[in-house]
């Protein structure tokens, strides 16, 4: 009876992981493909569509462009996300659980309602499209995650840290920026990782509120238009390299807090 | 989700803790965030709400967009889809990913667990587009499969599996096992083994102890689960369009669509408002076996 458990256990998980590593095994093998289009038969190997993809401008650029977003918008949404986990976690303000409800709530909302709205108020407020719209949107969606992973790890040891500081005479911003942010660092760096990668795969909002110049989900989205080409394959394994290593920053920062 | 690190213990009132930054301090430090969150989450909401009640940009109030919704079959139609969408997908999700979290949990060997988990969750961070065009190269008329299903004499010609209702289902059951998987894996690691022991003290065999114990206490987290799913089932555009196609509109297509057709925003903002509702009416629902994981 234990016998048959294990195999059928073991022939049940080789399914799964097999279902879920399918698309992405045939994205990266196809992005090697030798000829033009990403289907059986495998022509390859060959760089020839990672060559054609670093070649293209409007791709470069949109890679530049959505790095620029997604490490902006992280920076600004880690840091107010510190900020207000930091007061949250020291003071008693009047209706502070109704404050952080309302900072918390967009993490129930989804991205499409999210960027619908930014489009209506920009568009009656004639703010025009652009990357600062789509990151100001970027920073709606990752500033609720910021202050939730930051404020969850406040815990009490630091408020005497910080005590120590203060009655050796430091001024409240040093106590802050060299006390607090250091002994917080791991929260603070996977919250700015997780941003990181939630902006960098972010689409809907880019889509509704850029224009000309966009980021890489979105002209990835234009690529689509024309049909299985081996080019979106390669720009695929590339965006999903840049996704992996930061999840492996994001690890290895929690790995070294578990270990303190 | 954010458990407070100040369990219990007297927080000072603010002001009294630094005399010598006053009450200022923590009120100018929160405003940022807050003032973000106001200006662009909530008054864009309440913008979208006037928006929804115009006939069209600048027009006078009306409640057509919303009747619209009730009146109009096609509109009708999309909700329908995506309440029937959303459901499959979830039942599908949960009945593949639970017995595959059990495995991770109970039959991989302590030190390789975690390990597999990683590996079972990696394509989780593939960005949306790219996830959802890797499967549309999986299922295309001349695709992977449909060559592996010619090749092996069963089929004599390919079948329709690209821009069908089971392309866009097997999009987001890819993406909800490997979510389902790290929810579900973490609730079974939570069950003390305690519990387990008694069951098998009263001789309890392994299959009643996990119908009788596990099962039951690992139900929370799966409704849980099962919310999250819901959720971002029902709000998602990508994965519908590129998959899907344009045989039958889910709602975020028809939104996305009315925005693209008409650039023009009472009545996607009506819609949207509606989805809203609509998963606002599931969390209500849910609320009760939501409350239990908190407590």
């Amino acid at each position: 009876m234990r016998q048959i458990v294990r195999v059928a256990s073991w022939l049940y998980a080789l399914a799964v992981y097999g279902f879920i590593f399918l698309p992405v095994v045939v994205l990266v093998l196809f992005s090697l493909q030798a000829t033009s289009f990403p289907i059986p038969p495998f022509t390859g190997p060959s760089l020839r569509w990672y060559d054609a993809v670093l070649s293209d401008p409007r791709l470069t650029s949109a890679l530049v462009n959505s790095l620029l977003v997604a490490s902006i918008s992280s920076l600004t949404a880690v840091t107010l996300g510190f900020l207000s986990a930091w007061v949250f976690a020291r003071f008693v303000l009047p209706g502070s659980g109704l404050l952080r409800g309302l900072i918390t709530l967009p993490l129930t909302v989804s991205y499409l309602i999210i960027g619908m709205g930014l489009l209506v108020l920009f568009n009656w407020a004639g703010v025009p499209k652009s990357l600062l719209a789509a990151g100001i949107g970027h920073v709606v969606i990752n500033l609720p995650l910021c202050f939730a992973i930051i404020y969850s790890q406040m815990g009490d040891h630091q408020i005497n840290i910080e005590r120590a500081a203060r009655d050796l005479g430091a001024p409240e911003w040093k106590v802050l920026l060299l006390i607090t942010v250091p002994v917080m660092a791991p929260a603070i760096f996977a919250g700015f990782f997780l941003s990181m990668t939630f902006s960098w795969d972010e689409f809907v909002i880019s889509f509704l509120l850029t224009r000309f110049d966009t980021t890489l989900p979105v002209e990835i989205w234009n690529l689509l238009r024309s049909g299985l080409n081996p080019k979106t394959n390669a720009v695929g394994s590339l965006v999903f390299a840049v996704s992996i290593i930061l999840v492996v920053l994001f690890e290895l920062t929690l790995l070294r807090r578990r270990k303190a | 989700m954010s458990s407070a690190g100040n369990n219990g213990r007297a927080l000072p009132r603010a002001g009294r803790a630094l005399p010598r930054a006053g009450r200022a301090l923590p009120w100018a430090l929160v405003t940022p965030a807050l003032g973000w969150t106001l200006l662009f989450f909530v008054l864009p909401f309440i913008a979208m709400g006037f928006s929804s009640l115009t006939a069209h940009e600048g027009g006078g109030f009306t409640l057509t967009n919303y009747s619209q919704f009730f009146t109009n079959p096609s509109y009708w139609q999309a909700m329908e889809n995506s309440l029937q969408v959303t459901a499959i997908v979830t039942v599908v999700s949960v009945l593949l990913a639970y017995p595959f979290a059990w495995i991770l949990a109970e039959q991989v060997p302590e030190r390789w667990q975690r390990l597999a988990l990683m590996l079972a969750v990696l394509p989780f961070w593939t960005s949306y587009v790219v996830r959802s065009y890797s499967w549309l190269l999986v299922l295309a008329q001349n695709g992977v499969i449909n060559r592996a299903l010619t090749g092996s004499g069963l089929f004599s010609e390919p079948v329709q599996l690209a821009n069908t209702r089971f392309a866009t289902v097997t999009g987001f059951v890819h993406f909800f096992v490997m979510l389902l998987t790290l929810t579900i894996f973490a609730n079974l690691k939570q069950l003390s083994p305690s519990y387990r022991k008694a069951a098998a003290d009263l001789g309890a065999g392994p299959v009643r102890t996990f119908l009788h114990v596990v099962l039951p206490l690992t139900l929370p987290g799966i409704m849980v689960g099962a919310f999250l799913t819901f959720v971002l089932c029902i709000g998602d555009y990508i994965t519908p369009q590129i998959l899907g196609g344009n045989n039958e509109l889910l709602m975020p297509q028809l939104v996305m669509m009315q925005i693209g057709r008409r650039g023009d925003f009472p009545l996607p903002s009506a819609l949207s408002i509606i989805l809203m509702a609509v998963v606002t009416i599931a969390y209500l629902a849910c609320a009760r076996w939501l409350k239990i994981e908190r407590a």
